[in-house]
């Protein structure tokens, strides 16, 4: 028997509904105690294309995807042929009877089970509008009893689905006996899988998606406004900071909004209106994805420029241009680095999990204003939209970095000012804000040249100046960013990676251990970089970086900007077919090239 | 000094005219820009705006400019062009207090900044929203811009074949809730224009003829100064009557329409040869219309809807400023918090 350690992938069709019950079930399963992964795989389509659902399981609790699927739920009919090759040597398939089983799709190494779908559907579910949905529910109810899901598991997790409609609950689970009774009297276990309840893995853990989590930093960090284009992966960040609002900012009297959310008509809107308002003194966000961050450049240069907070999210997917809308890629680490012509760079944060979208969302707005400039989050589909298992998100103990914003009384007491006097040498001048009321407090905010009281100006020196000033401001933040985490041991082989990509990281560093290869790895939190990343290449002999992206963006970041001595070091493994990253994307390119470095010359 | 009686050299807000002034121009002598800067100099001043509490918006462009030219004490930002309106925007719902004034190019506005423009206008963003409009693009020595008139000449003899975009019936057919046209050299008209814009609650719009003395203002240009001279049609004679103060006109019975603002303010228009009502929506658009076809200029205050609600009413803001709003009052609650996270689970 194989427990608690396989991989479910459910092949349905788009806009049927099955996303409901796919959760039920990675939910059930997240009940029993057993740690989950689920991965939604879908179309950039409303109705009628194919979509695919894995929930990992397993004892280890790894949080990235496999791409060895061991029990198959077939339900579209158009990519029948294709899933039933995808199952490994072993597996099973739970199919709708009226597939053919011939040919290819005829393995004799994979146990079937037949179920008349359509047929249960048709006869026990008298709303016909319902039928297709609950199709999916019937399919529960069958894996449930051919892996052992208890029945009160799945109805805790539909109850927690249907929170706010608890009589769909009665309906749903109809439809989830029906699939196990069959199963139970028509399908005779011949795999090798099965669940079990687990104790002490899951116990405090939630299960929540990346994008809600970030949702949740900006309201902790006291955003008010927030403008938007709609685009997938990031539509739902704002979606879910949209309804937390709507839960906790309206004044339960009087109806009042702490919060303005303005749906842009672009989004060069969205970013000038985050702009104006950190310039009048708000906190402003806008989220987005790759298409909207290249709209986003002239004014993300002017936010650099100018010296403007503001925070942007990018919910990463696959480029270029629309490419693959609904799948997704670390592939916007390099424009954003440095979005907009001339010499612009900026502060990026590369979250890894919903905790790190948190706060790492609410630590952007603190950069932003301590550095006054714009603030890259740059998450990416499999966080934003997935579910993850995580820590509840920790309530915040500190009160907001507003920067250096001067009052009137500070103004009067400081005498002469200049908005861009580099007073404490740390590269960061003080600003005013609109509305303050003192004779000295206005200012002229520009995007073209300015001297150091903000005034016009064309002078190569007072120019030079002031892009030297951002540079020494750029190195400040480099200690204020959120620092890499590394786990080391004194391997030889060192492991580069950020963002989503540490979780296949980390199953790959276990397969590399059983096959006797010890690493060290160093997760990249932020760009600029830190002092550390250069320490840990220089403490090692080989090191990779591995990203999900075709050009190897952060490995040319770091060949840019560290010595040849550590440039030498490096090596780079790439993934970028628009589904996350797997450990064997990483284990056998590295497992390969380690056995050549290691072959004596 | 006496007690009592504010001094007469300041105004309302106790201060000098010079408060008002700007850094020295550097356009172009006789450019129509300059003119209105004056103006505006002169409107604020006796309108009696409290400098930090004024915005100057702007895009890019020799108009664009221009806000460096008057106020020096306000806050001021000069944007990327034709993407002032989201900055407007934005600035307006973080500090509802702000007046913000916004100034802008043909260019800017109908050219580049067109859709920024529109929406500013759909969402009623509380603002005053100034086109100096010389049908051309100043700063980059005179292209043709969005708004010169079809069968205009360019200095080098090229000719517009394209129909003009109408900022102002556009801004009408889009909803705006106020829409004036004038012209740089008519301070009587401006004036009064421009501070019952400002009292305005939503966005005013005011497209002002202003000619480019470098680039446009030669025979076949229809943004000249010779050419507005010739075709000017006045649709009434504005006056800006402060809120609580009294109407010390006599006017003839019948021949001023009057408008109120929310402050108490009013705009009185008096009749000149034709009867206008700036209520009229269509009424509007006709005479726009028929001004295009007949080739002529008409300035006024061509539509005013005082009723409609504004961004900040519509998104139910407080009355204390967004950006004045702190942990206490923006943060879950320890208690709600909890709760939150366990509904995850
Ligand atoms: C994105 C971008 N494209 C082009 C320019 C160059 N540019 C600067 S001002 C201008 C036209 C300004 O025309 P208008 O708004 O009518 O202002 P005017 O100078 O006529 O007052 C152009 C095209 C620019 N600054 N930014
Ligand atoms: S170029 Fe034209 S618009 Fe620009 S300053 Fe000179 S006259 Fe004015
Ligand atoms: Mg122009």
């Amino acid at each position: 028997m194989q427990i608690n350690d396989l991989t479910i992938r459910a092949a349905t069709v788009n806009g049927s509904g099955s996303q409901s019950a796919n959760l039920v079930l990675a939910n059930a399963i997240f009940r029993l105690g057993i740690p989950v992964a689920p991965k939604n795989v879908f179309p950039s389509n409303i109705e009628g294309l194919p979509t695919w659902f894995d929930v990992r399981v397993s004892p280890q609790g790894y949080q990235c995807r496999s791409s060895s699927i061991d029990m198959l739920i077939a339900l579209n009919p158009a990519t029948w042929h294709a899933d039933v090759l995808d199952v490994k040597s072993g597996g099973a398939i739970l199919y709708e009877e009226t597939f053919a089983v011939t040919g290819a799709t005829k393995r004799d190494d994979v146990t079937y089970y037949p179920v008349p779908f359509a047929k249960l559907a048709k006869e026990n579910v008298a709303d016909a509008a319902l039928r297709k949905y609950l199709t999916n529910m019937i399919y529960v109810g069958a894996l449930a009893q051919l892996l052992g899901i208890s029945e009160e598991a799945i109805e805790a997790a539909l109850r927690a689905q249907f929170r706010r409609k608890l009589k769909a609950v009665d309906t749903n689970m109809d439809a989830v006996r029906l699939g196990a009774n069959y199963a139970r009297e028509n399908l005779p276990k011949n795999d090798p899988y099965a669940l079990e309840a687990m104790a002490g893995n899951n116990d405090g853990l939630i299960l929540m998606e990346g994008n809600s989590a970030a949702a949740l930093g900006c309201v902790m960090a006291g955003c008010t406004v927030a403008a938007w284009y709609p685009i997938t992966p990031s539509s739902s960040l704002c979606e879910s900071f949209i309804a937390y609002c709507d839960r906790y900012r309206v004044d339960a009297e009087t109806g009042e909004r702490k919060v303005a959310v303005l749906q842009a008509e672009d989004e060069l809107a969205a970013i000038g209106m985050v702009f104006g308002a950190t310039w009048a003194g708000a906190r402003a966000m806008t989220s987005t994805s790759g298409p909207g961050l290249s709209l986003m450049a002239e004014f993300a240069g002017l936010g650099y420029y100018a010296e403007l907070p503001g925070v942007i999210f990018d919910v990463q997917r696959a480029g270029p241009s629309t490419g693959l809308p609904t799948r997704t890629m670390q592939g916007d680490v390099a424009f954003a680095y440095t979005l907009s012509h001339g010499d612009t760079k900026h502060i990026v944060l590369l979250p890894s999990t919903p905790i790190e979208a948190y706060e790492f969302a609410s630590q952007a707005f603190d950069l932003a204003d301590r550095f006054q400039t714009p603030v890259f989050v740059l998450s990416d589909l499999d966080l934003g939209m997935n579910l993850w298992m995580t820590k509840p998100l920790p309530y915040p103990e500190q009160g907001f970095d507003r920067g250096k914003v001067l009052s009137a009384k500070e103004l009067e007491a400081a005498g002469s000012w200049g908005r861009y006097r580099d007073v404490d040498s740390d590269g960061i001048a003080y600003r005013t804000l609109p509305g303050t009321e003192h004779a000295n407090a206005g200012f002229f905010t520009r995007g073209s040249g300015h001297d150091e009281t903000a005034r016009y100006s064309e002078d190569p020196n007072v120019y030079r100046n002031n892009l030297d000033r951002l540079s020494r401001k750029f190195d400040t933040a480099r200690s204020a960013v959120p620092k890499p985490i590394a786990e080391e041991t004194g391997n030889a082989c060192g492991l580069i990676a950020y963002g989503t990509t540490h979780h296949a990281i980390v199953e790959a560093r276990e397969q590399l251990r059983e096959a006797g290869v010890e690493t060290d790895y160093l997760r990249i939190r932020a760009l600029p970089l830190t002092a550390d990343v250069l320490a840990f290449i220089e403490r090692h002999e080989r090191v990779y970086v591995v990203e999900q992206n075709r050009d190897g963006q952060l490995y040319g970041i770091l060949r840019t900007e560290l010595p040849a001595s550590a440039i030498e070091k490096m090596r780079s493994i790439r993934h970028y077919n628009g589904v996350p990253i797997d450990a064997s994307a990483i284990f056998e390119p590295l497992l390969k090239s380690e056995r050549t470095e290691l072959v004596p010359a | 000094m006496t007690s009592g009686a504010p001094p007469a050299n300041v105004n309302s807000a106790g201060l000098t005219r010079d408060v008002y002034k700007g850094l020295p121009s550097t356009l172009c002598a006789g450019c129509g820009h300059n003119s209105i800067t004056n103006h505006l100099i002169k409107a604020l001043y006796e309108y009696g705006v409290e400098p930090h509490k004024l915005a100057k918006m702007s895009g890019i462009g020799c108009s664009s400019k221009t806000p460096a030219y008057f106020v020096e004490r306000a806050h001021g930002f000069n944007g990327v062009h034709g993407r002032m309106p989201s900055l407007a925007t934005g600035a307006k719902i973080a500090n509802r207090e702000l007046m913000v004034l916004g100034i802008s190019g043909d260019g800017d506005t109908a050219s580049i900044g067109l859709g920024q423009y529109c929406h500013m206008i759909r969402r009623n963003v509380d603002c005053t929203y100034i086109i100096e409009d010389n049908g051309c693009y100043g700063l980059t020595k005179g292209q043709f811009s969005a708004t010169a008139d079809r069968g205009s000449v360019l200095k080098k003899g090229q000719v517009n074949e394209l129909e003009t975009i109408d900022v102002c019936g556009l801004a009408i057919e889009l909803g705006a809730t106020f829409v004036a046209r004038s012209f740089s050299g008519d301070g009587k008209q401006l004036i009064p224009l421009l501070q019952a814009a400002f009292s305005h609650r939503g966005t005013a719009v005011l497209d002002i003829i202003s000619p480019c003395v470098t680039f446009n203002d030669h025979e076949g240009s229809t943004k000249s100064y010779a050419y507005v001279k010739e075709h000017h049609a006045i649709l009434h004679t504005p006056d800006y009557i402060v809120g609580g103060r009294e109407i010390t006109v006599d006017y003839e019975p019948g021949t001023v329409t009057e408008v109120q603002f929310d402050d108490g303010s009013r705009i009185l228009l008096r009749k000149l040869e034709v009867e206008y009502d700036p209520a009229n929506r269509i009424g509007a658009l006709t005479v726009l219309n028929q001004a295009r076809e007949k080739g002529e200029l008409v300035t006024g205050l061509l539509y005013v809807d005082t009723q409609a609600r504004d961004l900040c009413e519509r998104e139910k803001l407080p009355k204390k400023p967004l950006a004045q709003l702190a942990e206490d009052d923006l943060r879950i609650s320890r208690d709600d918090w909890k709760s939150l996270m366990e509904s995850f689970s």
